[in-house]
């Protein structure tokens, strides 16, 4: 659970203005769910909150504290794809975080911590539904079974934020119910703050508690690059009392 | 009919199909060689199939009268012992380095430039230098094998390492992994099947420089043997020699492949 203060951050690449002073102050346990037109900056915002790209000008801060200019443990992220280990097991997948934070030398534990850990994994790889699979590699997971993977994978670590980078535009239709369903009730149990791109405009309704869009403010015909995007809408939503288990209206 | 893209033969009629032209080629060497031994009853450059297993049986089961040793197996052991050690000094150097080079710009920067300039120098150029500082001993021509193949290995390593989707490397660190940890457990064994299908590669090379080092300076060994009988026109040495070698590295292939689908089966699944 974290705070998120973008103040005044520019995105620039040479000439190219990408986003223009973002200013936002994101409070504890929101979900934000971010939309706009391709292009217009928004996997350039979830980079930048990532630390894989830093703003040109301003600041990010969590808690009050700068942003650090690399990706860390407190920041989990999904990727539409790409993001499991393919030489891993499912609950493989699921143990490396456990590993990782508690074997600094080998990343590997053994013994009694290992059990301990590997019995972790096995509870969240059932709670989010993939207990039969625990022994297949990614590659042998289907698209939706390796997204609820990699969201566990990042959950298990416990970071205040998690972005998520249309996690759900690769897959079925059918099967975004279920994903919504295991993403909200992981963003309750764990009280995550969470920024989600989404291409899908119901979907960022029904999840966020804000909604954010981005688009170009102003338009230069002669030099389409000079203006970034920025916010332009800022929604507060109403999140439907009945919310968990009711069918999507409509 | 089909098309002949959608005709596909069965298990029987491809090992067939696959023997056949090893079939053709030993009927046309016997009938070319019985049609020059009609002609010329002395004639050493097509021996018969039955020189060959005579000579083979003399190497393989008779001591040599000079060095009491059977030659055909010292000359197997001899080389076996020097490409085998060659490569698996290459394969350490190749792994170390590309996953340096691959995941670390720094040293990319550093490396890499260096990398790519010595996996352009000729190696048998550089054999009189390794023959001077190191001596004709056994090190030369390890250092000569080493020198040809563990370049390529370390490029074709580094690319792989740098192939990997940056996602992966970037959730990793969201898991709060170190560069350290990151190299451990999810570059190095992503790596290692590679590392085999970039052996396998090498395989042809290494056998190369190996032959060419023993063919200079050696006093046993498959390629040393080879010249060695070239001076008396000793095909019936030389054939199955040449023979032999293939068949080494063939199973040498073939044993690789095999590991690499048993111990490493997501590579597989992966496609």
């Amino acid at each position: 659970m974290a705070t998120v203060s973008i103040r005044n951050v520019w995105k620039e690449y040479g000439a190219q203005v990408v986003l223009e002073n973002l200013r936002l102050e994101i409070s504890e346990h929101e979900f934000v769910t971010i939309v706009g037109a391709s292009g217009c900056g928004k996997t350039t915002f979830l980079k930048m909150l990532l630390g894989v790209e830093q703003p040109t000008r301003g600041q990010i801060l969590i808690d009050g504290e700068p942003l650090r200019p690399e990706p860390g443990p407190d920041r989990g992220i999904v990727f539409q794809r790409y993001s499991l280990f393919p030489h891993l097991t499912a609950l493989e997948n699921l143990v490396l975080g456990l590993e990782l934070q508690r074997s600094r030398w080998l990343g590997r534990l053994f013994g009694a911590p290992r059990r301990a850990a590997l019995k972790r994994a096995g509870e969240v790889l059932e709670s989010v539904g993939l207990g039969a699979a625990r022994d297949r590699y990614p590659a042998q997971l289907s698209g939706g079974m390796q997204q609820r993977l990699s969201i566990a994978q990042s959950v298990i670590c416990e970071p205040k934020i998690l972005l998520l980078d249309e996690p759900f535009g690769a897959l079925d239709p059918g099967l975004t119910a279920d994903m919504h369903q295991l993403i909200l009730s992981l963003w309750e149990a764990n009280r995550m703050t969470i920024f989600m791109i989404s291409h899908d405009i119901r979907e960022s309704f029904e999840l966020g508690t804000r909604l954010l869009t981005f688009d170009r403010l102003r338009h230069d015909p002669q030099s389409p690059e000079a203006f970034g995007a920025s916010v332009t809408y800022d929604l507060p939503l109403q999140r439907r009392a009945a919310r968990p288990g009711a069918p999507p209206a409509g | 009919m089909r098309r002949l893209i959608n005709q596909r033969p069965g298990r029987g009629e491809r090992l067939l199909l696959g023997a056949l032209p090893f079939l053709v080629l030993a009927v046309l060497y016997v009938i070319a060689s019985q049609l020059r031994l009609a002609a010329n009853a002395g004639d050493k450059l097509l021996p018969p199939v039955s020189a060959f297993l005579d000579t083979l049986r003399s190497y393989a089961f008779e001591e040599d009268l000079r060095s009491g040793q059977y030659l055909f197996w010292s000359d197997t052991w001899a080389s076996l012992r020097r490409l085998l050690s060659a490569l698996l000094i290459s394969a350490a150097i190749g792994l170390a380095l590309a996953l340096a080079i691959g995941v670390v710009p720094r040293i990319r920067a550093l490396l890499s430039p260096l990398v790519n300039a010595v996996a352009m120098i000729p190696p048998l150029a550089v054999l009189p230098i390794l023959f001077i500082i190191v001596g004709l001993e056994e090190t030369a021509k390890i250092t000569l094998i080493v020198i040809g193949i563990a370049p390529c290995i370390t490029r074709d390593l580094a690319l792989r390492a740098a192939e990997l989707p940056t996602e992966q490397l970037i959730k990793v660190q969201t898991l709060g992994a170190s560069t350290w940890q990151l190299l451990l457990r999810v570059v190095l064994p992503q790596m290692w099947p590679r590392l085999i299908d970039s052996l396998r590669l090498s395989l042809g090379s290494a056998w190369l420089f190996l032959i060419a080092a023993e063919a200079i300076a050696s006093t046993e060994g498959l390629g040393y043997r080879i010249f060695l009988v070239r001076r008396y026109l000793a095909m019936d040495v030389i054939l199955p020699y040449v023979a032999w070698i293939t068949l080494l590295a063939v199973t040498m292939d073939w044993l690789l492949r095999q590991l690499r689908r048993r111990a490493f089966p997501w590579a597989e699944a992966g496609g």
